[in-house]
């Protein structure tokens, strides 16, 4: 694997780009101590705030605060502008994808998705078959997530398009460093993300049922104080101004959805979602949940709510669909796909398997279905006995995996024990899809891999996160 | 708002309020219980605190005796207790946590802070110089927690619903401690003015921190009818039966006029106020009072079934 590029010193780390030349100065003159101060006392604001997650399968940590890197991640406006572009394309085509999946089926008609990647998929909803969204929207809010490899090259790592978390964190770490370093802020011109719950809040109302007459009642729908993104769902819910409902706070009568008021039942038109299909009616889906609200889906068959994101929107965010995703946006748009996808083998295809078992100590071999960094090998780091344990668990059930090459994610410098150092990252901004078209606010989640060396970023193994600034050109 | 938004709100204020009594309480039985015996007479302090918590049942299917140490740890540290300082406490926090949105930053950091703060006492403090000051710690807590909804909420339904928690619990509390000390306050006690009971008395004042106030209000050394008299018909005291239901009243009142209509638990707390307004404490004597206590009781719990009927559910 080459060195890595670093986002401030490029690849030969003797050179300081321009986007950080103001911050390299900075670094030069602040006391090391200083930043050490800020930032326990970054710490210390984040848990009184009460920013926490839960990590599942600790019994004894409940709520643990992700650890906030002072030092921001920073991108040139031309970079951004790139990312853009692409990301929207990205979406549009994703959003088309699902459309022709649960209608026309266009895509596989003409032989370029196999059949049964999607009618076997666990994540396909047969429910969703001949169903029509309003303004053909599937995928409301996306979690593209992006990393970096020199200074030209970007590649789509994953596709969230089922209920992608970690928005807060981009709008309360750029709040938290507004607070600790304005001297910082006065020595940069840097986009804003603050409009963030507006523009989400504006495309959720874009998107109610098209026989919605009134200012349209949109309520965030959340697992509950237990889940892990709580304090993301609470926050957010309190950012759009929009009620925080439990799926005990729903009912489903005549087809219609209400909320259980201290007023008496009141009309819901939108729901932006973050409980998984699978919870969400325990009539349609799993029976045994207790997160759902019964009848639900009638409601949204029948066109009376809509889901944000789409029941069904699984099927785009699978590992193996990934893949095909250059395909997929040549297929819908006519265009060539901007951002790059990670060259992938599908672990499914007989060929692709065989070069994957030969080469398991080069590769990182994930889930198909998996997330949170959870089941997956990665091969330079593994030792003997972990990468033949999981030759025999991909041999057992090779559709269930697919194979990317270790890539070197860039880094970026980052304040750890021993002072200042460089560290992978990578990026996840939110796209927002709606009648009016895309719209992403410039930024996004940037997750940093706290260990030397460590690849993997994300926070439930140990990673961080950082402010993302994009420069104002 | 979403009925579960008011109910955790409504709970949220009940724990808080809770937990500050059983502070008092402590506080007043520590003291009770350190005067020489010829002072306080042979009884019990520690299980009069148990049976002022409301929490007999469960203390005594854990502890044969009520001494020093059990009485402090059940009411205050024990988590098989979910009437404990710290159960309230935590019990306050996760519906804190339940309805983040509907508080203030203020409230958040008020209650956040508190249960964080509560983590350092761990297991209870070890001598008694510190476990005053864990008592007065959790008064502060409360009296910070009340403050800040006080002086940062808005004053729509969500307040409202906070307020009538606080009210309910205290009425709920003074009535208890009535309860089980009713024959302490009779007029026609042998031993009124004995020295024994005199200390009773000022320890039942200090759990509703009324003690100062009795002295501003009768001008007068303590006499067991008139502290009757202030904790159940004084509009003053604050925490006195009829000044709580005069601010649930209010409260039900501010609710269903933002609503544009009423119901059941405006008419039985009215119904109960109006009572109270009409009482006299010869009156209640004569009918005796303890069959007032208990019915007053009773009343209360039903309020709380209808608010929740009514608006919770």
């Amino acid at each position: 694997m080459a060195a890595a590029f670093d986002e401030m010193k490029g690849h030969d780390g003797d050179e300081t780009r321009p986007a950080y030349a103001e911050l390299a100065r900075w670094l030069a003159e602040v006391p090391p101590d200083v930043l050490d101060y800020r930032r326990r006392e970054a710490e210390l604001i984040f848990r009184r705030i009460g920013i926490t997650f839960a990590v599942y399968g600790e019994a004894d940590s409940t709520e643990r605060l992700i650890p906030f890197d002072v030092i921001p991640r920073i991108m040139a406006a031309s970079e951004w502008k790139l990312l853009e572009k692409g990301l929207t394309q990205r979406v549009n085509a994703l959003n088309m994808f699902i459309k022709d999946v649960y209608g026309a089926r266009e895509i596989i008609k003409a032989g370029i998705i196999p059949e049964d990647l999607v009618f076997r998929n666990p994540a396909f909803r047969p429910e969703m078959s001949g169903q029509r969204v309003p303004h053909d929207i599937y995928v409301h809010i996306a979690g593209i997530d992006i990393i970096r490899v020199d200074a030209e090259t970007f590649y789509v790592l994953e596709d969230n398009a089922r209920t992608p978390s970690g928005v807060s964190y981009m709008l309360e770490n750029r709040e938290i460093m507004m607070r600790l370093f304005p001297e910082l802020f006065s020595r940069h011109r840097i986009a804003p993300v603050e409009n963030y719950p507006d523009e989400l809040l504006r495309s959720l109302k874009s998107v109610a049922p098209l026989t919605t007459t009134k200012e349209p009642n949109v309520v965030l729908l959340t697992p509950g104080v237990f889940n892990s993104a709580y304090y993301e769902h609470s926050f957010l819910a309190d950012k759009l101004g929009v009620e925080l409902v439990e799926g005990r706070d729903l009912f489903v009568k005549d087809e219609i959805v209400y909320m259980r008021t201290t007023q008496g039942p009141q009309r819901v038109d939108v729901i932006y979602r973050r409980v998984d299909d699978d919870f969400i009616d325990p009539l349609a889906f799993r029976p045994d949940s207790i997160l759902g609200v019964p009848g639900l889906m009638s409601a949204y068959t029948a066109g009376n709510v809509t889901l944000a994101n789409a029941v069904g929107t699984g099927i785009a965010d699978d590992k193996a669909v990934y893949s095909f995703m250059p395909a997929i946006v040549k297929f819908y748009l006519g265009e060539e796909p901007l951002l790059k996808n990670v060259p992938t083998w599908r672990c499914r295809e007989e060929e692709h398997l065989k070069y994957v078992l030969d080469h398991l100590p080069e590769l990182v071999v994930k889930e198909v279905h998996g997330s949170g960094g959870y089941g997956m090998l990665i091969g330079p780091t593994a030792s003997k006995v972990a990468i033949e344990q999981f030759r025999a668990k991909l041999k057992s059930d090779p559709t269930n995996f697919i194979a990317q090459p270790t890539l070197a994610l860039s880094t970026s410098p980052t304040c750890v024990e021993e002072g200042v150092a460089p560290r992978h990252v990578d990026l996840r901004p939110f796209v927002l899809s709606g009648r009016n078209g895309v719209k992403i606010v410039p930024g996004g989640l940037t997750r940093v891999a706290l260990k030397k060396g460590s690849l993997v970023v994300n926070s439930s193994q140990g990673g961080g996160t950082k402010d993302t600034w994009v420069l104002d050109s | 708002m979403l009925s579960r938004t008011a109910d955790n709100l409504y709970w949220l204020s009940r724990y808080v309020e809770r937990a500050e009594y059983l502070a008092r309480i402590l506080d007043a039985t520590q003291r009770l219980s350190a005067l020489p015996l010829a002072y306080v007479g042979a009884s019990n302090e520690w299980e009069s605190a148990v049976l002022t918590a409301g929490c007999a049942n469960g203390f005594f299917k854990l502890y044969d005796e009520a001494n020093e140490e059990n009485v402090t740890d059940y009411l205050a540290f024990s988590t098989a207790n979910s009437s404990s300082i710290r159960s309230c406490f935590e019990a306050a926090r996760h519906n804190a946590r339940a309805v983040r949105t509907a508080l203030t930053m203020e409230m958040w950091d008020a209650i956040n802070g508190t249960w964080l703060e509560l983590k350092r006492y761990g297991n209870g403090p070890t001598s008694r110089e510190e476990m005053s000051r864990f008592l007065r710690w959790v008064q502060e807590s409360s009296l910070r927690f009340d403050g800040s909804a006080y002086r940062t909420m808005l004053r729509n339904d969500a307040y409202w619903f906070s307020r009538l928690g606080v009210y309910m619990e205290r009425a709920d509390n003074t009535a208890r401690i009535l309860d089980v000390k009713y024959h302490l306050l009779l007029p026609d006690n042998e031993r009124v003015g004995g020295p024994l009971d005199y200390f009773q008395w000022a320890a039942i004042l200090r759990s509703v921190s009324a003690l100062t106030a009795y002295h501003w209000v009768y001008r007068d050394s303590l006499k067991p009818w008139l502290v009757a008299d202030l904790l159940i018909l004084k509009d003053e005291l604050p925490r006195s039966l009829s000044s709580c239901y005069e601010a649930i009243v209010r409260n039900l009142d501010s609710i269903s006029g933002s609503y544009g209509r009423q119901g059941p638990a405006q008419r039985q707390a009215r119904g109960l106020r109006t009572r109270l307004q009409n009482s006299k404490m010869d009156g209640i004597f004569q009918r005796g009072l303890h069959e007032f206590i208990s019915e007053f009781i009773t009343e209360n719990n039903r309020l709380g079934g209808a608010i929740t009927e009514q608006f919770l559910l």
